[in-house]
């Protein structure tokens, strides 16, 4: 919290949004510390589920989806994906990031209420906090990811590594955004919560992680395409797959137009729309919070 | 003196009855917004109260007259509908025991914690440290997880804790109770030393006879309303007659 001088009459309970996590990082690093401690107390395993969770998942969809259903290349399917492994698992690292964030940070508040009830400090601290933790629970995934892209003949170039920069500030801009607006509703209508589950399941089809984007392109035609790849997580799973599968083959996949000169600002920008529109949806409707849980 | 809170003219509803489904809500809407969503009832109505820096105050009143929730109001955990509240300088509110401690973090991790919630720096934190944990005579258990204390033990923590933050104006709602004798004496001498301090203090309690020994004035609340704003003294009389 900002240093008040002591000189002077303010107003209690208006603080200016997300400025005051800047003030606040030292409060904001025990809350992210706590949520790890937390998490996996008396756990064995431990942050090791990090890493046993997604290869879980990633074998199950890359036995279902790659062998089973043929999007793997292999010389009887020669119109499959090279490195399907690499592909679907870039892809699902990012939505795993973004499913864990959103869906902490929309029940952040609810689930802070006591706290919320009894004392006053910017109530932004906590879902930015959920955000934070997933991202910790990220890194472990990434290593894996890159441990797998390294087997398979990873040779990234500077631009390559600066789009998964990219495509990860966007998602977690998004995150933000979203868990703002989500966290700030779930005050008052329960509902928002069953709404962010179905949301996060749809998230993940409605971007090329399973899938390559050509079969999207064939099927709606341009101006539909437009619209679907205009989603920040599309954006960010592309540029995930630009940065971590494609240079891992032999360079002949196609990687979506404009990429770089339209798709990564227009991702930037809208994930940055959302924040602002999270943030003073959430400013709107916290004067009421200790009332209302 | 100057006022070290100023609150003119609050009043604050509340709704008897809550709507929480989107379905109720949207019913109201399409009805044409007639009648209330919810009944609503004022907890606070009309409060003025200007409290000058260093001044000891008791908030009296029956269960439910409204103390908690002017507290809130001036810790900044509540906004009010109508009027204003003005603080100056930092203000620490013990609401509750133990607000903001997690129960399967221990002892030491609680107090940094708890400290950053009420407002302290990393080093504040390092460097009373030491203090905060004497203070609270939790000795070795400081380590042990807080689900684990006696609610004695949580509350001498917290209480440590709060006071420890160095606030300008503080805030103290029943929390006294749960303390052994010889810790609620040490509590009481360091709310007087605070005081003396040039402190300002804002108690809310059902012990008369103790907030009669720590404060000097007591303020009556009734449905909402100030009844009496005076001496210690003549408040308690007329709580009791
Ligand atoms: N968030 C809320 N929503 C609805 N009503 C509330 C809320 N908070 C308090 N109230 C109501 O406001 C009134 C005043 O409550 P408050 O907690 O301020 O009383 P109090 O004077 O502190 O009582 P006590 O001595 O029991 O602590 C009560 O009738 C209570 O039910
Ligand atoms: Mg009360």
């Amino acid at each position: 919290m900002s240093a008040i001088s002591p000189s002077e009459l303010t107003t209690p309970g208006l603080g200016s949004g997300l400025r005051d996590i800047k003030q606040s990082s030292f409060l904001l690093k025990l809350l992210v510390r706590k949520e790890l401690k937390v998490r996996y107390r008396g756990s064995v395993l431990g942050l090791l589920w990090s890493y046993v969770k997604p290869g879980v998942q990633f074998v199950v969809f890359y036995v279902a989806l790659g062998v089973f259903l043929g999007l793997e290349r292999s010389p009887r399917n020669p119109d499959g994906l090279a490195n399907y492994a690499v592909y679907l698992f870039s892809g699902i690292v990012l939505i795993n990031f973004f499913s864990e964030a959103l869906g902490n940070a929309a029940r952040s508040i609810v689930n802070n209420g006591n706290l919320i009830k009894k004392i006053y400090l910017p109530r932004e601290l906590f879902p930015v906090a959920s955000v934070w933790v997933s991202a910790v629970h990220f890194f472990p995934q990434l290593v894996v990811l890159v441990a797998g892209c390294v087997i398979a003949g990873w040779k990234p170039n500077f631009v390559q590594l600066l789009a998964a920069v990219a495509g990860f500030l966007i998602v977690g801009l998004l995150a933000t955004g979203l868990g703002l607006l989500f966290g700030a509703a779930n005050v008052y209508f329960r509902d928002s919560e069953n709404l962010v589950d179905m949301l996060l399941m749809v998230a993940t089809w409605a971007s090329p992680v399973m899938y390559a984007w050509t079969m999207v392109h064939e099927k709606l035609g341009p101006g539909w395409f437009a619209i679907y790849q205009a989603n920040p997580i599309t954006i960010g799973v592309e540029l995930f797959h630009y940065a971590f599968w494609f240079p891992t083959t032999d360079g002949s996949a196609a990687m979506p137009p404009d990429l770089f000169s339209l798709w990564l600002p227009v991702g930037l920008a809208v994930a940055l729309a959302v924040v602002t529109l999270g943030q003073f949806t959430f400013r709107r409707l916290e004067g009421r919070f200790a009332q209302e849980l | 003196m100057v006022n070290a809170i100023e609150v003119s003219d609050i009043s604050k509803q509340f709704v008897l009855r809550h709507t929480r489904s989107i379905k109720e809500a949207v019913v109201w809407l399409v009805k044409g917004r007639k009648g209330d969503l919810s009944e609503k009832f004022h907890a606070l109505k009309n409060v003025t109260v200007e409290i000058k820096t260093g001044e000891t105050v008791a908030l009296l009143g029956l269960n439910g007259s409204g103390k908690s929730t002017l507290l809130k109001h001036i810790s900044g955990v509540m906004l009010p509908d109508t009027g204003s509240v003005k603080t100056r300088g930092r203000v620490a509110g013990l609401i509750e025991v133990g607000a903001g401690f997690h129960p399967d973090l221990s002892g030491r991790d609680n107090v940094f914690l708890n400290g950053a919630i009420l407002g302290m720096t990393e080093q504040q934190v390092k460097d009373r440290f030491d203090d905060i944990v004497e203070f609270s005579e939790i000795g070795q258990f400081i380590d042990t997880e807080v689900k684990f204390y006696s609610s004695g033990m949580y509350l001498r923590l917290a209480f440590s804790v709060a006071v420890h933050t160095d606030p300008e104006v503080f805030l103290i709602d029943e929390i006294l109770a749960v303390g052994d004798e010889p810790f609620q004496r040490k509590c009481i001498d360091k709310i007087q030393e605070l005081a003396r301090d040039g402190k300002t203090l804002v108690v809310v309690s059902h012990d008369l006879d103790l907030v009669s020994r720590i404060c000097e004035r007591g303020i009556l609340l009734e449905h909402g309303n100030v009844k009496f704003d005076g001496s210690i003294h003549e408040a308690v009389a007329l709580l009791r007659s």
